[in-house]
């Protein structure tokens, strides 16, 4: 059983570079068609000051520090035994290539079903830019297979 | 069409979006751009050491194709907050069928609002992701 005591940690932040080549390598990984996420004269005419970063891409700012799943290795959990469960975003501001975006991650409950073969872990990250301000949420419901 | 809070009627339904193939190769890619090496999607090797038949998607890839249903609909901008579960898993060579119905229109924070249902289903029929997107329409 994962340790309870666990729930409130709060992980060091970690401040990610948003490269623009890395949303333009996003942007084809997912078939993304629409120019606005991949040529930037097609961002600015659209009004944005740089590419912005679709909606998903803060989940991947938070893979994209030094420890790529810290809270798999601060439970010392297994990835071939994890599954991803639910994944919630709220945005308070648009993330653009060039910003650098502060992480700040905390695990905000741990439970279990069925007796302990799996169990869940719920974890939230803020994201902050450069300007300090709130650009959004993630939270991540992590399934552990246990057995 | 731009759409607006007076055209969008509870039980309209979003013009549906279809993933390309999601083929190993789109996987790869995907590990790569999404920062997301987890072996589990491109290894099948490590995939069947933990006793799955076979490498499967990342479950965030059908959302980044979810992302698009809504994004095609209205700009990014519009988005307040959405959430999806995952229901099964995505099997490689498989297209993600994208859907979303409007279920309610209300007024928070000053802005008047929708809030959408939306899935996810493989072309095989398999239900892959449901959650939910509250979106702002002018």
């Amino acid at each position: 059983m994962l340790d309870r005591s666990f729930i409130g940690h709060t992980f060091d932040p970690v401040s990610i570079e948003v490269e623009k080549g890395q949303l333009k390598f996003f942007a084809k990984a997912t078939g993304e068609n629409n120019p606005v996420y991949s040529d930037e004269a097609t961002a600015k005419a659209a009004g944005h000051p740089a590419l912005p970063a679709p909606p998903t891409f803060l989940f991947s700012l938070g893979l994209m520090g030094p420890e790529p799943y810290p809270v798999l290795s601060l439970l010392n959990i297994d990835i071939g035994k994890v599954l991803h469960g639910e994944q919630r975003f709220t945005y308070s501001g648009q993330i653009y290539a060039g910003d650098t975006i502060t992480r700040t991650e905390t695990i905000r409950d741990i439970y279990d079903k069925k007796g302990g073969a799996l169990e869940f872990i719920v974890h939230e990250t803020e994201a902050v830019n450069q300007r300090g301000e709130v650009v959004g949420t993630a939270t991540t419901v992590t399934v552990v297979r246990n057995g | 069409m731009t759409i607006t809070y007076d055209s969008v009627n509870v039980g309209d339904l979003l013009p549906d979006h279809l993933s390309p193939l999601v083929s190993r190769h789109v996987l790869a890619l995907f590990c790569g751009a999404s920062a997301d090496h987890n072996p589990m999607h491109v290894d099948s090797d490590f995939a069947q050491s933990f006793g799955m038949p076979d490498v499967f998607a990342h479950g965030m890839l059908s959302m980044a194709y979810l992302a698009q249903l809504l994004t095609r609909w209205v700009p990014q901008s519009h988005l307040r907050e959405w959430n999806a579960r995952f229901l099964s898993i995505t099997p490689v060579n498989v297209r993600v069928k994208c859907t979303g119905t409007v279920v309610e229109k209300f007024e928070a924070d000053g802005e008047r609002r929708v809030r959408l249902h939306i899935n996810a289903h493989t072309d095989g029929g398999a239900h892959t992701l449901a959650g939910e997107a509250v979106i702002a329409l002018n």
